[in-house]
């Protein structure tokens, strides 16, 4: 199993891909899933992160099969 | 109570006469239907806007959708709410959103449908890209109110 990431809107394109794996490793958070796919950019400030499409901080734990996803400020309606 | 997130162009007005129709449990029962439809603007940030792009977070937006709708129907008296959100490709004109909601007095249907309605817009996962006379640009945040 591995960890599943997403990315969406003008993230998904800057990263130039709607998405990632990453090896399940005990004590991750989303900060550091980040880490292991951005290529050194840093988290930036705005982004949001969700864990199994819920709401989450940066520092939130990640297990094996959770689906992480990076996205910038919401804008529906 | 119902969400969906549509792809393709729809008319807020027959949705919500269908929906009512369809709802045995609200006839004769309901006093107040709040309704708020949200719709594309041709002006953005001082710019023509020709047409927009909406992207969402399949499964994520739905389900954060139906959480606003249950904790709606917790914190006031609602017989019944219905949200309706467009993604894909709109045109200026295009209904965007329909958030509908249904209670005995008209006091719970306001306000229950402004909270579904601020909800929605800072927290579910909806982004917009706008197509302008040249190129395109991602909106970075919503209008306050």
């Amino acid at each position: 199993m591995s960890i599943q990431v997403k990315f969406f809107a003008s993230l998904r394109e800057r990263m130039d891909r709607a998405g990632d794996e990453v090896a399940a490793e005990a004590g991750l958070t989303a900060s550091d899933v980040w880490a292991a796919v951005a290529d050194g950019v840093p988290l930036p400030a705005n982004v949001l992160v969700a864990v199994n499409q819920e709401y989450v901080n940066p520092d939130h734990a990640v297990d094996d099969g959770d689906e992480v996803a990076f996205f910038p400020p919401v804008t529906g309606g | 109570m119902r969400v969906e997130v549509r792809s393709q162009s729809f008319d807020p007005w027959a949705e919500l006469a269908r929906y009512q129709d369809e709802a045995s449990e609200l006839h004769g029962r309901f006093g107040a239907t709040a309704v708020f439809v949200g719709t594309m603007r041709d002006f953005n940030e001082g710019d023509v806007v020709h047409g927009m792009t909406l992207e969402h977070y399949p499964g994520m937006t739905e389900r954060y959708l139906e959480d606003i709708s249950r904790t709606a129907a917790e914190r006031w008296e609602l017989l019944d709410s219905l949200i309706v959100h467009r993604v894909g490709e709109l045109n200026p004109n295009d209904p965007i959103v329909l958030v509908a909601v249904w209670s005995a007095h008209r006091a719970d249907a306001f306000d229950a449908s402004r909270y579904l309605m601020e909800e929605l817009k800072s927290h579910a996962p909806f982004w917009k890209k706008e197509r302008l006379e040249q190129g395109s640009r991602w909106v970075e945040h919503n209008t306050p109110g």
